[in-house]
């Protein structure tokens, strides 16, 4: 107890200084990443809230709940504000922020001021974002397909364009931040074989955020500028292709998958050796797998096309490319679990979310088999099937990892411990409510029904009241970690610096740290991921 | 029981049977993965939990092992690949001397022509057992044609034509679904298409009113703008002449070859100024805004029509040349 009350009150970037001020105009990496966090927990709710809209209106065949225009709106919203607004900066921003200096020992991200400028633009596009959603909304589909897009809807899609566009930039540079500070800032003695394997997806994501989304910035800018001055790029009357769009839309947003489930796959190859006991499993390989992952992802983009008008042969090879980028993620998943082999393992919450993700990734990438084979993606694209699949990635992997990391390093964010049977309770929830929603909807999907329909035939009742249901369910496994965690930031157990007695330079300095990290610089003598020396937590601390 | 919880879609064309078979492999195959890779965590959760006095090895990796996980996949990968390719491929082959219909998409319809001359919305017939073509365009937004029991989709776009086929195998009639997010009342652009027995669809057939089929609706359209002022079907139009065109390769003023296909004809209607014929001058009117999508297509399947028919394209073609010929020069 003792020991205890002295770190509490030991000065850290939390305490050091009080006041709106201090935090608004801030350059310390961990409280911009808080800035985030708060920001993207409140755009998950909105999307959440659309989503559970959405929901109820399918439960009836008819539509009923609420207008055809008003659902079409809900399912864009719900998309933009999920993928631009929460999963995109979900894990770099908050966690990566947070982390990335600590796991390479450095005092802060290579470009503070930057840091703080690319939370300014989130929020900017943010509040254009719900600007946009009060005053009207847009009714695109988060993929903004032109021509409807640009000639026919007659909804407020320039503004949605503009907030993401500007939102883009928020990416950019926290991706460019990421690239500099993981060359130039790394710790005297932390070699690139010696990095976290986080460290090493999120210099992957860096690249895709570098490479990739200044496409799709330039894309909505056209967008914009064809509504607005009818420039003719994708409107065929004009001489312009609709499906040049759909190319460079998803040159980017195919990629931007990875943005999401590369920084995730991080978390999980941290949390496995944790409460394996042991060193990962491959460590060259599933960083290898990362940056092929990043590399492969910019050559599949037209796999989202196979049924829009594309040659036959160039639906041959972006099938066969899509093959390829299947292998790193099947590499990935073999290694966490080989890394569980001989291991000395525990079940606390966060690896109860790592099994979780490997079980719902693995069956997002094995649905993703179906999709990339030409004949049946003809059949399932643009159905519920796609819609589970993409979930099963982005929520059922990139969120459970999201959570995840947040259950393993809330002790150094905050310096409290979360309550851990809640916490395994709710992960076991989310796991649960997950598949009820989601698994139905790969039947709904190969029996044939259509993806952003507002009212459907009978026969596919049945299967939409089980995802309804669960959905239920997953908000609640949503809405607890976000009770335990405000509850844990007064009345949870004081952490100690290295409760999961986890390998990583973020466990060797306070929880929570000081605001330039480290007491003395640190230096590196030890492999990632070094349990052979790591003394297990039942043996520092009693009970378990 | 399963009557209120169907769980397979109606099995209704050759391609479905294709598709399934394939499918049911990959969901074996998944089956098996994830139930393989769950028992192993499960198992290594159990064998390897915490226990007082044991310590983890600490195991570095193995290449071989890498090598064999990276491998055995591919393989399977590629032979997945392969059969996926293979339907696709037969998917976007539509045979030889398959009955054609002429599909228009719009905000939120489906329009249908039929070689003799029906038309139809939202609703489409055909005989079980012949091979349908479908030549879809759109009027405004992208569409999908997508008929669930068939496992045939394909998207339908403004300003070009993009083609499907089928050959259904089993009466019944069967979902079309809009799958392309199209606006207001996407999930209202729905229809049916109808199966019928041979018979039956003579029936249908003779009960329509159609008047005359649709190359002879496009032959008189062709008279009335005055096309064959110039499209004449000797050497002497200012115009190429347009007997025996289709599917053959033109030769165009800029150097390029080109196939004369639906979308060729369709274009040098629209824009003639895109592709024109080596020897001409460009001075064919734009037909842009000109004429409507359905209108577009009868005169598609006019220029079709046109051809000696070595095929014998269902009879129909092969019956408008003959009256379509001797007209021709009398225009001008």
């Amino acid at each position: 107890m003792a020991t205890a009350a002295i770190t509490a009150e030991r000065e850290n970037y939390l305490n050091q200084e009080y006041g709106i001020k201090s935090w608004l105009l801030t350059v310390d990496h961990k409280r911009i990443a808080l800035l985030y966090l708060l920001s993207i927990t409140f755009f998950f709710f909105i999307g959440g809230f659309f989503a559970l809209l959405i929901r109820l209106e399918l439960l009836t065949p008819a539509g009923d709940l609420v207008q055809a225009d008003t659902y079409n709106k809900l399912f864009t919203m719900h998309g933009q504000v999920m993928v631009f607004f929460f999963l995109i900066p979900s894990i770099p921003a908050v966690l990566g922020n947070f982390l990335v200096p600590l796991m390479i020992g450095a005092k802060d991200l290579a470009f503070p001021r930057i840091n703080l400028l690319s939370w300014y633009l989130y929020i900017i596009a943010g509040v254009l974002m719900l600007h946009c959603m009060l005053t009207g909304g847009v009714d695109t589909g988060w993929t903004f397909y032109t021509p409807f897009s640009t000639a026919f809807s007659n909804t407020k899609v320039i503004e949605a364009g503009l907030a993401i566009f500007i939102s883009g930039f928020s990416s950019i540079l926290t991706g460019l931040n990421f690239v500099v500070t993981i060359h130039r800032m790394r710790a005297p003695g932390m070699t690139w074989n010696r990095l976290p394997l986080f460290i090493w997806a999120h210099y992957a994501t860096s690249i895709i955020q570098l490479l990739g989304t200044p496409v799709i910035a330039v894309t909505l800018v056209l967008v914009v500028l064809e509504r607005a001055l009818h420039l003719g790029i994708f409107d065929p009357t004009r001489g312009g292709d609709p499906l040049l769009f759909q190319h460079l839309f998803w040159f980017y947003s195919h990629p931007a998958v990875y943005i999401m489930i590369l920084p995730s796959m991080g978390i999980v190859s941290e949390i496995v050796p944790c409460f394996s006991r042991k060193r990962i499993f491959g460590y060259n390989f599933i960083a290898l797998s990362s940056i092929s992952i990043a590399v492969f992802g910019f050559l599949v983009w037209a796999h989202h096309m196979f049924v829009a008008g594309i040659s036959l042969y160039a639906a041959l090879i972006f099938s066969a490319l899509s093959y390829l980028v299947a292998v790193p993620s099947a590499v990935k998943v073999f290694n966490w679990t080989a890394t569980m082999y001989k291991g000395s393992i525990t079940f606390s919450t966060p690896m109860l979310y790592a099994f979780g993700f490997i079980g719902l990734f693995l069956m997002g990438g094995l649905t993703g088999l179906f999709l990339a084979a030409l004949g049946i993606d003809v059949h399932v694209t643009d159905t519920y099937f796609v819609v589970a699949h993409f979930h099963y990635i982005m929520v059922g992997g990139a969120v459970m990892g999201y959570l995840g990391g947040m259950h393993f390093w809330w002790p150094k964010i905050s310096g409290r411990m979360y309550p851990e049977s809640l916490g395994r309770l709710a992960a076991v929830i989310v796991f649960l409510g997950f598949n009820l929603t989601f698994f139905p909807q790969f039947i709904l999907g190969y029996m044939g029904m259509p993806r952003r329909y507002w009212q459907y035939p009978p026969e596919f009742q049945v299967l939409n009241v089980l995802s309804t249901a669960g959905s239920t369910i997953l908000a609640v496994g949503y809405l607890l970690p976000m009770v335990y965690f405000l509850w844990s930031m007064r009345y949870g157990k004081v952490a100690p610096d290295n409760p999961w007695g986890a390998s990583g330079l973020e466990w060797e300095t306070s929880s929570p740290p000081p605001t330039f990290n480290f007491d003395t610089p640190p230096v590196v003598t030890w492999e990632a991921y070094d349990y052979e020396h790591i003394p297990a937590p039942q043996e520092a601390r009693s009970g378990g | 029981m399963f009557d209120n919880l169907p769980l397979w879609p109606t099995r209704a064309s050759t391609t479905a049977g294709s598709v399934d078979a394939l499918f049911i492999f990959l969901v074996a195959l998944s089956a098996l993965v994830t139930a393989a890779i769950v028992a192993i965590i499960i198992v290594f959760a159990i064998q390897y939990r915490r226990r007082k006095g044991v310590v983890a090895e600490q195991i570095e990796g193995s290449t071989a092992l890498e090598i064999t996980w990276s491998i055995i996949p591919l393989g399977i990968f590629i032979m997945i690949f392969v059969w996926g390719a293979v339907i696709y491929f037969k998917e976007r082959t539509p045979p030889r001397g398959a009955t054609e219909v002429y599909v228009v998409a719009k905000q939120w319809m489906w329009k249908l022509q039929h070689e003799e001359g029906q038309r139809e919305i939202n609703e489409l017939h055909v005989p079980v057992g012949r091979d349908v073509k479908l030549i879809l365009t759109s009027q405004d937004v992208i569409h999908s044609f997508y008929v669930p029991a068939f496992r045939i989709k394909q998207d339908v776009l403004p300003g070009r034509y993009t083609t499907a086929w089928f050959h259904p195998t089993k009466a019944g009639t069967y979902h079309l679904f809009c799958a392309e997010y199209c606006g207001s009342q996407h999930s209202g652009m729905i229809g049916q298409v109808v199966v019928l027995e041979p018979a039956q669809y003579q029936a249908w057939l003779s009960g329509g009113g159609a008047t005359g089929t649709l190359a002879s609706n496009g032959q008189n359209l062709f008279l009335q703008l005055g096309c064959a002022t110039c499209h004449r079907s000797d050497t002497q139009g200012r115009g190429p002449n347009l007997v025996g065109l289709f599917g053959k390769p033109v030769q165009l003023e800029d150097g390029r070859t080109v196939t004369a296909d639906e979308n060729y004809v369709r274009e040098s209607i629209l824009s003639p100024g895109s592709k024109v014929v080596s020897g001409f001058k460009p001075i064919m009117p734009v037909f842009q805004g000109l004429v409507s999508e359905e209108q577009l297509n009868a005169l598609v399947a006019y220029v079709k029509s046109l051809n000696p028919s070595p095929s014998g394209a269902a009879g129909v073609a092969a019956a408008v040349p003959s009256d379509a010929k001797p007209q021709e020069p009398k225009v001008q």
